[in-house]
């Protein structure tokens, strides 16, 4: 079983989030980033049991600058076998999605995995969109896999429940919570990643389809009135002239 | 009072550990990739490990030895020690900033780490023989063999040179007799390297197993300090060691006094990361804690502390790293090992009271980390080496002027 996982690098979840350049881009200035979790605790690692059961090899992709060799060398101390960063900074989506679909023609993959969402866009598209593009199934949000030669049984994450459906191999996958465990590289892995392969490779070419008019932050959370029970008409006034809805 | 309810609702409310890594002047440049994943691991491990269970086991003073075998899977247990023989290959830097999130968590923990590679892996592989080397360095990096360190005797201490444990030649043995105190793991431990006269007066290092007849480690009661650290004796008395147990490859106080300058080093590393954790949650509270209608951290005299504590702790970070860089081109001295270990542990302390009174009376419970990170650090203050000791080393080294003996 060869395996592709997709990996990015996204802000730490402690990270003060801020903009620059009137507000079209994110301000990477002092921001700690760490390998997207549902990438790394999930998808990565759900790969590298495959491999453990089957054989075959984990490969780690990544688009984006060389800032991300350090996510993408924490993925290799985990357990994955080599890794290719295709050396751009994306604008959107469906540029990470073509550069990703144009190395994974290149090889001989039997199964594309990313994680569900990044978690600082939460935009679950690259992986449907690579889908698209290799004209293979893609299942979203799995939270099982489980697989018997090159048919997999998959639970999928559906609104109110779960769906279990079958895929034959070549498919791409998202993985959410539950799909795997969290592993921690140990000190030997963090040493053996220095020697495994990191290709660099150029972008193909693809254009981005979108572009970012501007971010803005939500709006600060108001802090909460505490009523007295004894005091229903204070609560309907607030409810009727602060909240506005009665 | 029912200690039982009370360890168990202490238990359940555990915070959550929101530690956060401060970096005051961009030190992280200076440290490599590998240096910031083992960093990373750690102290994911830490998180997921020790600050869940860490305030109940030493409220309790007993050890997680479930910790062991953690700390053998992420590789904490003689990480510059090479691959083959159970270490991870990793330099000195690396060593240092495991210690340091391992401490991060608790001084005990730490300890653990740093005896079994420091003290027990590292003299076997710098001293002992291949069949000694093969015999046990894989089982102690997997964490199957815990390991101890005797030098320490209860008459001497700061003096170990006058130590009184013994060995006499008898054949292809030697009959070991005497005592060592405050071993850390000990009581647990099934080998210890253990230093001793011979007949002519000359320090030996010698290995000694469990169950070998004569041979006792009874366990130390009754610390307020490295609680969740099991701590105890050991005892000889006509304990037959084959020859082939003696290091082969030193003589004389240069064995143990090499193994001290490998723990020190760590420790000078390793309480940054307990004055960190200690700065991290006084900033935290401050920020959060409100009185007079406003956070504490807003008022002059809690910014004062902490705006010390974060320059000591840069100050400290950078005299490790130049400590480091250093220690890998093998040149650092075991003065200078002294210094930072000095200087650091009585950093450390010196946060943990500081950070204990920004909690107010919180800081006395063990809802927060900074009263036992402040009571382990008693101990850190003096063992490997005590304050004062250390301060007279310096001395030594710029006088030339011996003024301890």
């Amino acid at each position: 079983m060869n395996v592709l996982v997709c990996v990015t690098k996204t802000p730490d979840t402690t990270a003060k989030i801020g903009f620059v350049e009137q507000n079209t881009r994110f301000d990477q200035n002092g921001v700690q980033f760490i390998m997207n979790p549902y990438d790394e605790w999930y998808a990565l690692v759900r790969a590298l049991e495959l491999k453990e059961a089957q054989g075959g090899k984990v490969t780690l992709i990544s688009v984006g600058l060389a800032d991300c060799d350090q996510v993408i060398r924490k993925g290799l101390a985990i357990g994955a076998d080599e890794a290719v960063r295709i050396d751009m900074d994306p604008a959107d989506s469906f540029q990470v999605a073509s550069e990703i679909a144009a190395y994974a023609r290149s090889g001989e993959f039997d199964l594309i995995m990313t994680g569900k969402e990044s978690i600082e866009s939460n935009g679950s598209e690259v992986g449907a969109m690579i889908a698209e593009l290799m004209d293979w199934p893609f299942l979203s949000y799995a939270s099982k896999m489980e697989m018997v030669g090159s048919t997999a049984t998959v639970d999928l994450e559906i609104e109110g429940g779960e769906e279990t459906v079958q895929v034959n191999t070549p498919f791409v996958i998202s993985a959410a919570k539950g799909l795997a465990e969290q592993r921690i590289p140990n000190m030997r892995g963090i040493m053996m990643a220095k020697t495994k392969p990191l290709q660099v490779l150029p972008g193909s070419g693809a254009a981005a389809r979108s572009s970012i008019v501007g971010y803005s932050l939500p709006k600060e959370k108001a802090s909460v009135h505490l009523v007295d029970p004894e005091r229903m008409d204070e609560l309907v006034r607030l409810l009727k002239e602060e909240a506005k809805v009665l | 009072m029912d200690t039982t309810s009370t360890t168990q609702s202490r238990k359940s409310s555990a915070r959550e550990d929101r530690y956060q890594g401060h970096d005051y002047y961009q030190l992280d440049e200076l440290l490599q990739e590998d240096h910031l994943l083992a960093r990373d691991a750690v102290r994911t491990w830490v998180k997921q490990e020790v600050s869940p269970i860490i305030e109940d086991y030493a409220n309790r003073a007993e050890c997680p030895y479930h910790l062991f075998k953690g700390l053998a899977e992420i590789g904490a247990f003689g990480p510059s020690l090479p691959a083959e023989y159970g270490g991870g290959g990793m330099d000195e830097i690396a060593y240092g900033v495991i210690m340091q999130e391992l401490e991060r968590g608790d001084s005990g923990i730490r300890s653990m780490a740093s005896v079994q590679g420091s003290l027990v892996m590292y003299p076997i592989y710098k001293f002992g023989s291949e069949e000694q080397r093969r015999k046990y360095l894989p089982k102690l990096g997997s964490g199957e063999f815990i390991g101890c360190f005797g030098l320490t005797e209860p008459d001497h201490g700061s003096n170990p040179a006058g130590m009184v444990t013994n060995i006499k030649d008898d054949g292809d043995h030697v009959i070991l007799n005497g005592a060592k105190m405050w071993i850390t793991n000990s009581p647990v431990a099934d080998v210890a390297v253990v230093w001793a006269k011979d007949e002519e007066g000359i320090v030996r290092g010698v290995i000694v197993e469990k169950g070998m007849p004569g041979f006792t480690a009874p366990e130390i009661h009754g610390k307020w300090s490295l609680r969740a650290s099991i701590t105890g004796e050991l005892v000889f008395e006509d304990v037959r060691v084959p020859k082939t147990n003696i290091l082969p490859n030193v003589k004389g106080m240069k064995g143990p006094l090499s193994c001290l300058s490998k723990a020190r080093y760590g420790i000078a590393w390793g309480v940054i990361g307990a004055a960190l954790d200690c700065y991290d949650s006084a900033l935290r509270y401050s920020l959060e804690r409100e009185q007079f209608g406003r956070p504490i951290a807003g008022f002059q005299l809690t910014q004062k502390k902490l705006a010390e504590m974060i320059t000591e702790i840069t100050k400290a970070q950078l005299l490790t790293w130049r400590l480091g860089t250093l220690a890998n081109a093998g040149k650092a001295t075991p003065a200078q090992i002294s210094m930072a270990k000095r200087n650091n542990v009585n950093m450390a302390l010196e946060i943990a009271r500081e950070a204990r009174q920004i909690h107010g009376g919180m800081g006395i419970t063990n809802e927060y980390p900074v009263m036992r990170h402040m009571m382990n650090l008693e101990t850190v203050l003096t063992y490997e080496g005590t304050h004062d000791i250390h301060l007279l080393i310096t001395g030594m080294d710029v006088t030339g002027i011996n003024a301890f003996s």
